[in-house]
């Protein structure tokens, strides 16, 4: 009882009229909006951060998700980056084996190893004697115990020649190829680089088909970022209403969600940095001893700064349009007018 | 202030709810609304926050269309009214704090100011020291007088209650009306609509009567 006499006697007091002229001229310049307007964002992007926290389980899923379409597309882009350097290298490392007559001995292959060394086209020769070739066979093939039993060693004597530095293409190898042919003690010659051109209409192919597996990814991302967009305005729908009643803007309705999206973007590229990162970092030796078998000049690439600010930046704007995107959709059909 | 034009309102389902409205509210003048229940008080307020669209006729508030105000228009429209609902809508996840705080920030004032204007606003409503309880932990009474602090505090200079005191004991319903009465005194102008005849009549202002979906007396 005592309090409602108060109440009346408050409300009776008259200073509003002087407040109404204080609130005119300290809400009225520039300064002041640009302030409420930086505070109203910091407060948007921190208080969608709480939403997001205060539903731990659906958002850890979200991010999860998120992150291995992130981490899957990101991962296949520094395959290619890695890939690229590789095929451009591998056009120069074609190399001929010249496989010599049977009855070629050791150091017969020596002497006509040092006459093949003498012509420009070539830039090395590495002789593989009788010994070191059934040694290899044995230790690659299995079929060593086959090949004992034999009791002689079938195997020829084999230069490989790496051709000059400047010559790349296959038509190029020709010429040499044919002067090798002519050789007296020279049984055949093959060329190794039906490999290379394997390996680089591979890399083609993945270098091709990398914009339709990334745009796919980004659908779905964008599909997943979404949705969980779409459950945050489903259950802050009485929140909408009410914010609209009060004469909110559709962007200040938006804003909150906005943020969402860039938090779930921002923190899953992020994440999907950190993964494909550790996954390299794990696989990296392995990967750099099989490279190094092909020449071994190749490093593995991770990902450059500028790597991985795209890739940040990207997973980012994917959240922001993913929520947009709902927003659009959503917020007609809450609306109390 | 607000000017009603032969306004009538026509639902889908229902037919004519209001049939050719005219009446003046003027500048910091108060006024109740009644009629029986379903005759068409709250299609009547709705109109005047542009929730529902007049079918025929004009609604003037500060000069200004109603009945033609343009969707993106809309949100500043109503910053320039308070609200009050029966049900109080307020956000029950919100510190009453908060909740009283959200018409300030949608209208972008600075932290500083959305501090002092609810401050002042909850001091007005008797509600001071309760900034940081929720709305479920306060009574009926309390949580209606939230409702209030949230309509006045960016200072509309008119509000709009639709059945105010509809879920609460005479005793409290008086002093919620009282409330706005010192609100009038202030210069706002005040339109509560009720079906509460007798409260009505302790009070001795204006009424406005609606009988099914016409102004019969006011
Ligand atoms: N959204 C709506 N659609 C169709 N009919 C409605 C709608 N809102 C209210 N009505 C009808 O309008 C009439 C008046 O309702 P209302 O304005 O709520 O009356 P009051 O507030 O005086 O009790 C009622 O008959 C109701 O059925
Ligand atoms: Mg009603």
């Amino acid at each position: 009882m005592k309090r409602r006499r108060q109440t009346r006697e408050i409300n009776y007091v008259p200073p509003v009229k002087q407040e109404i002229r204080q609130t005119k001229r300290a809400g009225g310049d520039f300064i002041d909006k640009l302030l409420a307007y930086r505070d109203a964002h910091v407060f948007a992007l921190f208080f969608s951060l709480g939403r997001l926290l205060r539903s731990p389980f659906n958002t850890l899923m979200t991010l999860a998700v998120l992150t291995v379409a992130i981490a899957i597309a990101a991962g296949f882009q520094l395959l290619v980056i890695n890939l690229q350097p590789l095929s451009g290298s591998l056009e120069t490392s074609a190399q001929l084996s010249v496989f010599l007559k049977n009855h070629i001995s050791d150091a017969d292959a020596k002497k006509l190893a040092e006459t093949i060394r003498q012509n420009p086209d070539v830039s090395d020769v590495t002789v593989i004697g009788k010994d070191q070739a059934l040694a290899d066979f044995k230790s690659y093939s299995g079929f060593g115990d086959a090949i004992e039993a034999l009791g002689t060693n079938p195997l020829p004597v084999v230069i490989t020649v790496l051709p000059a530095d400047n010559i790349k293409k296959q038509a190029q190898l020709e010429p040499l190829q044919h002067a090798l042919q002519q050789l007296d003690s020279v049984d055949a010659v093959q060329v190794d680089t039906l490999w290379v051109e394997r390996l680089q209409s591979i890399i083609a192919l993945i270098e091709k088909s990398l914009g339709t597996v990334n745009a796919l990814l980004a659908v779905a991302a964008l599909f997943i970022a979404g949705n969980t967009i779409r459950q945050e305005l489903h259950s802050r729908r009485q929140e909408v209403i009410i914010a609209k009643l009060i004469g909110a803007t559709n962007g200040f309705i938006q804003r909150p969600f906005l943020y969402a999206g860039l938090w779930l973007g921002f923190v899953s590229g992020v994440l999907a940095w950190f993964v494909v990162t550790v996954l390299m970092l794990l696989l990296w030796h392995s990967i750099e001893s099989v490279l190094r078998l092909y020449g071994g000049s190749f490093h593995l690439l991770f990902f450059s700064v500028a790597d991985t600010l795209k890739l940040i930046g990207l997973s980012t704007t994917l959240g922001v349009l993913a929520s947009w995107a709902v927003l659009q959709y959503q917020l007609r059909y809450a609306v109390p007018e | 202030m607000l000017k009603f034009e032969r306004v009538s309102k026509r639902y889908h389902e229902t037919g004519e709810v209001l049939t050719d409205i005219s009446f003046q509210l003027k500048a910091g003048e108060i006024a109740f609304l009644t009629g029986h229940s379903g005759a068409g008080k709250s299609t009547l307020l709705k109109l005047i926050g542009v929730m529902e669209r007049c079918s025929q006729g004009d609604i003037w508030l500060d000069g200004e269309n109603l009945c033609q105000a343009k969707q993106r228009q809309l949100p500043f429209i109503r910053r320039k009214m308070g609200f009050i609902y029966q049900d109080y809508k307020l956000l029950q996840d919100r510190t009453i704090f908060d909740n009283v705080a959200l018409p300030l920030i949608i209208a972008g004032f600075s932290y500083q100011e959305v501090l002092r204007k609810v401050r002042a606003a909850l001091e007005k409503v008797s509600l001071t020291g309760k900034e940081k309880k929720y709305p479920y932990a306060l009574s009926g009474g309390e949580q209606q007088r939230v409702g209030i602090a949230r309509a006045i505090v960016n200072r509309p200079p008119i509000i709009i209650a639709d059945e105010p005191t509809g879920n609460l004991d005479p005793d409290l319903a008086l002093e919620i009306m009282n409330l706005f009465v010192s609100f009038q005194q202030l210069g706002v102008t005040v339109l509560i609509a009720t079906h509460d005849i007798s409260l009505i009549d302790k009070m001795n202002h204006r009424v406005l009567k609606l009988s099914q979906g016409r102004l019969v007396s006011g």
